[in-house]
């Protein structure tokens, strides 16, 4: 079964003046551990179409579902607390906020989003923080940290209320060619052990290679599908365990 | 809570210098209002105890009609004795009456043998009225400060009218006043003292014995135009008035009834419209510590939402609901305003106990060097502090409400 099912999305944003078409009929299905990206220039509608799947934003027409809900019904309430318990985000400029270290950034979404206790949120931060490498630098702020620290910091944050999805948009538009490459293959990694489902959009063609299947949009329009490569993936069920195991 | 209190203390200081300067503001205003109130509520206790410690009393009761008639100072409306011996029974019953002081009033003729002018006499018992006033006998300028000043055959002359006729201590006047029946009556007396006037200048009451007073208007029943009261406590003078009441069997009615009234100072002394005014004022001056609250408070967290939309972006991507989002916001005005509060309070304690250190001096009426004694009351400072905190907390709600609601998409994108 797909994890996200979208049909026939139209997304037309209006100004008074003039009317732009950021996606025209878009209709995918992606599988669950998917590791896909969103290939295509600027203006494509690659942000619009992580949006869309995000929550973030609703399509003018079509249909969508993620995770086997029809996301388009939901209210502004109800979306969020979607995204907080099924969607992981990692976004380009790392958002991490300013004033909490390392482990208060990823522990914010279990203190602030599922309201976990002290205990067991300590344990899935340390275990979220392993996983990406950033143990040692658990008390640093995020002034104290590189851009691909950070970006493992936003990782882990994604990754710790084990999510279905990651969303990550332009992930690594803002690191160096080495660190773009290790983020990339930090999420490949993430997605073998966890089989969360990663979809990152990209303009990069030096990362594009790493994505498994490829979706490329040109105004709007979804032009072709290409799949490289298929990892395996692990059932839904067996994340917790595994990021337990780490 | 604990949470987010940490998040918000936490972006206080990330903006310390602005954070630092909201506080300071607020703690100005927090503590020019407690001090302000202090100094003015010690000016304001002390005038009012010098108006009815020096010559109201705190409390007054008079025959129904009597205050209304009082510049005609009316014979006819005085107190027949059975009214007098119900009235002292009744404020002898109420525990929190010190002394009270019986007067007979008249207006009257005052010559030296060479010129006359009109006076305000007022018979009274020394013992009595200087313990119901004690700080009559500090009015006493020349002459004797004692209750033999007021022996029979002796007066107390108003400075105003002493030094109009050049009247001394030791010289002889004459006093004559018509009685309710119409006739005419004299006495001589020997000026025993003079009296400064308890709030400035002007002032035509002399004071004689009551017996003496008596004789004058011919009275052969102690008749009584008024009674001056001295309570324990003067905060509690509209409690005391109301068991004199009571003890009256004045029953509801506030002040008349059954033919006797009871006055406290606030109702008959002109002051009261003062006193009223330095409340408005304080009051006026607490409208200005939640104007600088609220712009001081206002400003910043729109600073702050404006400066954190990404931020808010990002937490309402991930999953924070709204009302978090407009908690955390408001949590931070609430943590201002305490900040501000304690540091308020903190300092303006600290100055009301050095200007206590600094004994600085005033004048009131003829009273000079008069020590300033700023006291503040708990409450003050609870009621100062909860409005700070209160208005900061409401001057965050807009702006909270503004990032709660902000669309995560849209806040991403804000450069």
């Amino acid at each position: 079964m797909s994890l996200i099912a979208a049909s026939n999305l139209v997304k037309t944003y209006r100004t008074e003046a003039i009317e732009v078409k950021a996606l025209q009929g878009v209709s995918f299905d992606i599988a669950a551990g998917s590791f896909l990206a969103f290939v295509g220039p600027s203006g494509s509608g690659k942000t619009t179409l992580l949006n869309l799947v995000g929550c973030l934003d609703k399509p003018t027409s079509g249909s969508l579902q993620v995770a086997g809900v029809d996301v388009l019904n939901l209210t502004r309430r109800q979306a969020a607390e979607f995204r907080g318990r099924n969607i992981g985000f990692i976004f380009q400029s790392f958002n991490l906020i300013a004033v909490l270290t390392a482990f208060e950034n990823v522990e914010y979404p279990l203190v602030m989003v599922q309201e976990l206790r002290p205990a067991e949120r300590r344990e899935r931060v340390l275990e979220a923080l392993k996983a990406v490498g950033m143990l040692e630098q658990k008390n640093q702020m995020p002034e104290q940290l590189s851009g691909g620290q950070k970006q493992r910091v936003a990782i882990a944050r994604a990754l710790v209320t084990q999510p279905q999805l990651v969303l990550a948009d332009e992930p690594t538009a803002n690191l160096d060619h080495e660190t773009a490459y290790m983020i990339l293959r930090l999420m490949k990694q993430m997605r073998d052990h966890f089989g969360i489902t990663f979809i990152f959009s990209t303009h990069d063609t030096r990362i594009i290679g790493e994505a498994e299947i490829i979706y490329t949009l040109e105004d709007g329009c979804l032009l072709r599908r290409e799949e490289r490569e298929r990892a395996n993936v692990q059932s839904g069920e067996d994340r917790a365990a595994k990021l337990k195991a780490l | 809570m604990f949470n987010l209190a940490k998040i918000a203390l936490r972006n206080l200081r990330r903006y310390k210098r602005r954070s630092l300067l909201t506080v300071s503001l607020i703690a100005f205003g927090v503590v020019f209002v407690l001090v302000f109130v202090a100094v003015t509520a010690s000016i304001k206790n002390f005038m009012i105890a010098q108006i009815t410690d020096s010559y109201l009393g705190a409390v007054q009761i008079h025959r129904g009609g009597y205050v209304a008639s009082i510049e005609s100072l009316p014979l006819n409306l005085n107190l027949a004795p059975d009214a007098v011996s119900q009235i002292e029974r009744a404020v002898v019953s109420v525990k929190e009456i010190e002394a009270y002081s019986e007067r007979i009033k008249f207006g009257a003729l005052f010559s030296n043998f060479t010129e006359t002018t009109n006076i305000r006499i007022n018979g009274v018992y020394p013992e009595k009225e200087f313990a119901a006033l004690p700080q009559m006998l500090s009015r006493i300028s020349a002459g004797e400060r004692s209750v033999r000043a007021l022996e029979k055959g002796k007066i107390l002359v108003p400075k105003l009218l002493a030094q109009g006729f050049g009247a001394k201590v030791g010289d002889t006047v004459v006093v004559v006043a018509t009685n309710k029946d119409g006739s005419v009556n004299g006495k001589t007396f020997l000026v025993s003292g003079i009296l400064e006037s308890a709030t400035g200048p002007g002032g035509r009451d002399g004071y004689i014995n009551f017996d003496d007073a008596r004789e004058i208007l011919r009275m052969s029943d102690k008749e009584v135009s008024e009674i001056a009261v001295r309570i324990r406590s003067l905060p509690q003078v509209e409690e005391v008035a109301q068991s004199i009441q009571s003890a009256l069997g004045l029953g509801e009615k506030k002040q008349k009834g059954g033919g006797i009234e009871v006055h406290t100072w606030s109702q008959l002394s002109p002051f009261a419209t003062i006193a009223n005014m330095i409340d408005v004022m304080t009051f006026f001056i607490k409208l200005m510590l939640i104007a600088i609250v609220l712009i001081s408070i206002l400003n910043v967290m729109i600073m702050a939402v404006y400066e954190r939309v990404r931020e808010i972006g990002t937490i309402a991507a991930i999953g924070t609901l709204p009302r978090k989002i407009l908690s955390l916001f408001l949590v931070e005005g609430f943590c201002l305003g305490l900040t501000g509060a304690l540091v308020g309070v903190v300092f303006g304690l600290m100055i009301i106990f050095g200007l206590n250190l600094a004994k600085i001096t005033f004048n009131f009426g003829q009273a000079t060097g008069l020590i300033l004694a700023p006291t503040i009351a708990p409450m003050e400072v609870v009621t100062a502090s909860l409005l700070v905190i209160i208005v900061s907390v409401l001057a965050s709600l807009q702006p909270a409400y503004k990032a709660s609601r902000m669309e995560p998409i849209d806040a991403l994108r804000h450069l």
